[in-house]
């Protein structure tokens, strides 16, 4: 230390200390925006206002068209929707859709989970998975619908199976880089404490896998309610009960275009409920809140 | 450094697990013999650690000091059994190690090693719940204390994400410390941290060891971080790792940093470890 002071230029220039004073008036100079800017860079709002857009050019262009027959209105959609839900036709209809919807769905995570504890557990079984997965993830599941007619009849149980096949190999996919994707770090966290098979899996695997779980999971659900509605439209499961699918096919094929229209109009509604809705609560509550993704 | 003085205070200190046995300081609880290290790269076959013997008593904390390369990583990731060496056996305790235990808790590098899903209560008082078996109370309690003790209170429900990496570093402390284990292992972790936060955590690093009195098993790269922490000093040469010198550091603390027995130790550990890189075998 002493060497410095010698130093010919350090004597030219003093050392100096400084007392820190008061701040002043900066704290203060941030000062928040007006409401209309607020609501401007809101993107809720933001959503809205297209749909609503989108919506009046429908009226307007219906209006101006005129062929109900062929496309009619949004106030006619609306109002065919009103009495499709108050009947309770469109309700039995939803509720068998997204029952088949939840068979399916169900099943499909059971497996994709077993097929990746298999693969996470040994190398051959992670062989196994990631060939099934490139045999079997690009074949449309629809292809499959004449083969489950074949096996299990008009009915249900084949609409689960095109359902499970559209859906297990994205799901499993998923999860597998998910585990996959689990810093060393952590796993030897897990393992100090004791963690071994199962708890390890639970308490450790998923949880850090959980981005990717997700994922998956929307991914299959977005699949699953695709295929699920076209499988319907080919064919209406057990003649009374047809679901969501069979309904338009039905309202097609009597001319009730507004019925046709309602029906769509609740696809995409159910669509943005999952997904915006419950999947995004889903997201906001677990990953988002610790810091997994941003 | 009487263990036993020790206990009664470190006792009333803290709710204790199950009466602590401290472990005797003339009998050996760690002992590294003959172990070779070796793991596979695409290309080769890596020889981390080639026979290195090492013997840790009782309360004492060992650092494994050396550059890149000497397996030092290696050596603690086999004591902590999540590596098997190829040739040499580990005792602990009394017992071959063979794989992880809470016994032998660690503290990485790396800020991952928090599970990003648990606030920082909650990543303390879950390994006391899975191998303790504590109740969600007395870990909670438990988890708090330590909280408290690595100066973390206002952030018991803070998630790691929001944490700064000193922060995380704490919390990885007071997780392995909650544990009671009869060593802590500790893999650089504070490598990661600025200069600053690094000098301050290795005080209340020593500060809380004086309260609890565990061995220590501390893997570092850095002299003066070996001396300071340290009460035993082992010097490994790299490519593959040799102990070159097991060398006493009892005496040092922040309080003599500057003075010439501490710059003397600190310039021949230097010329020990650099002596190396150039007469290199």
């Amino acid at each position: 230390m002493a060497t410095i002071s010698a130093i010919s230029t350090a004597a030219a220039r003093p050392d100096v200390e400084y007392t820190l004073g008061a701040l002043g008036q900066i704290g203060d100079s941030e000062k928040p925006l007006s409401f209309l800017e607020r609501l401007y860079k809101n993107d809720t709002v933001r959503s809205v206002v297209v749909i609503v857009l989108l919506l009046v050019v429908w009226e307007i262009g219906a209006r101006i068209n005129n062929t109900p027959l062929l496309f009619p209105s949004f106030i006619d959609t609306l109002a065919a929707l009103r009495s499709g839900l108050a009947s309770g036709a469109l309700i039995d209809r939803t509720i068998t859709s997204l029952e088949v919807l939840g068979y399916g769905f169900g099943i499909s995570i059971i497996l994709a989970l077993g097929l990746t504890i298999m693969a996470v557990s040994s190398s051959f079984g992670a062989s196994v998975l990631t060939t099934l997965i490139a045999v079997l993830n690009p074949l449309p599941a629809i292809a499959i619908l004449p083969l489950a007619l074949l096996w299990f009849g008009l009915g249900t149980p084949a609409i689960v199976m095109v359902v499970v096949q559209s859906v297990v190999w994205t799901v499993a996919m998923n999860a597998y880089a998910g585990f996959q994707s689990v810093p060393q770090t952590l796993r030897m966290a897990g393992q100090n404490i004791g963690l071994r098979s199962l708890p390890y899996m639970f308490r450790i695997l998923i949880p850090a896998a959980f981005p990717h779980l997700l994922t998956g999971l929307r991914i299959g659900w977005a699949h699953a309610w695709r295929t699920l509605i076209g499988a319907e439209l080919v064919f209406g499961v057990a003649a009374r009960q047809g679901g969501l699918g069979w309904y338009i096919y039905e309202s097609r094929a009597m001319l009730e275009t507004a019925n046709t229209f309602a029906a769509i109009l609740l696809l995409i509604l159910i669509g943005f409920v999952v997904e915006s809705v419950i999947f995004q609560v889903i997201e906001n509550r677990t990953i988002r809140r610790w810091g997994m993704i941003h | 450094m009487n263990v036993a003085n020790l206990a009664p205070r470190a006792q009333t200190a803290r709710p204790p697990l199950k009466p602590v046995e401290a472990a005797a300081a003339d009998r050996p609880l760690l002992q590294i013999e003959g172990v070779t290290i070796q793991y596979k790269t695409r290309e080769a076959l890596v020889t981390a650690t080639h026979r290195v013997n090492v013997t840790a008593l009782g309360g004492e904390r060992t650092i494994l000091l050396g550059p890149s390369g000497c397996g030092k990583s290696s050596l603690l990731k086999a004591v902590g059994g999540f590596l098997k060496p190829v040739e040499g056996r580990i005792v602990f305790d009394g017992a071959a190690v063979t794989r992880p235990g809470p016994e032998r808790m660690t503290v990485f590098q790396e800020f991952e090693q928090l599970m990003p899903w648990k606030t920082v209560r909650e990543n303390i008082a879950m390994p006391l719940r899975v191998a303790r078996g504590l109740s969600r109370k007395e870990a909670d309690d438990r988890a708090n204390h330590y909280i408290d003790k690595v100066r973390l209170t206002k952030f018991g429900d803070a998630f790691p994400h929001t944490l700064s990496g000193g922060m995380k570093q704490r919390t990885a402390i007071a997780r392995a410390l909650a544990m009671e284990p009869k060593i802590l292992l500790m893999d650089e972790p504070f490598a990661a941290l600025d200069a600053l936060t690094r000098r301050q955590i290795q005080e209340e690093l020593l500060a809380l060891w004086e309260t609890i009195r565990c061995n220590i098993l501390f893997v570092t790269h850095s002299i003066e971080e070996a001396i300071l922490l340290g009460s035993r000093i082992v010097v490994l040469s790299p490519h593959p790792g040799r102990v070159r010198a097991e060398l006493g550091s009892e005496q040092f603390d922040f309080s003599n940093q500057g003075e010439p027995a501490f710059v003397r130790l600190r310039d021949h550990i230097h010329n020990l470890l650099f002596e190396h890189g150039k007469g290199g075998a």
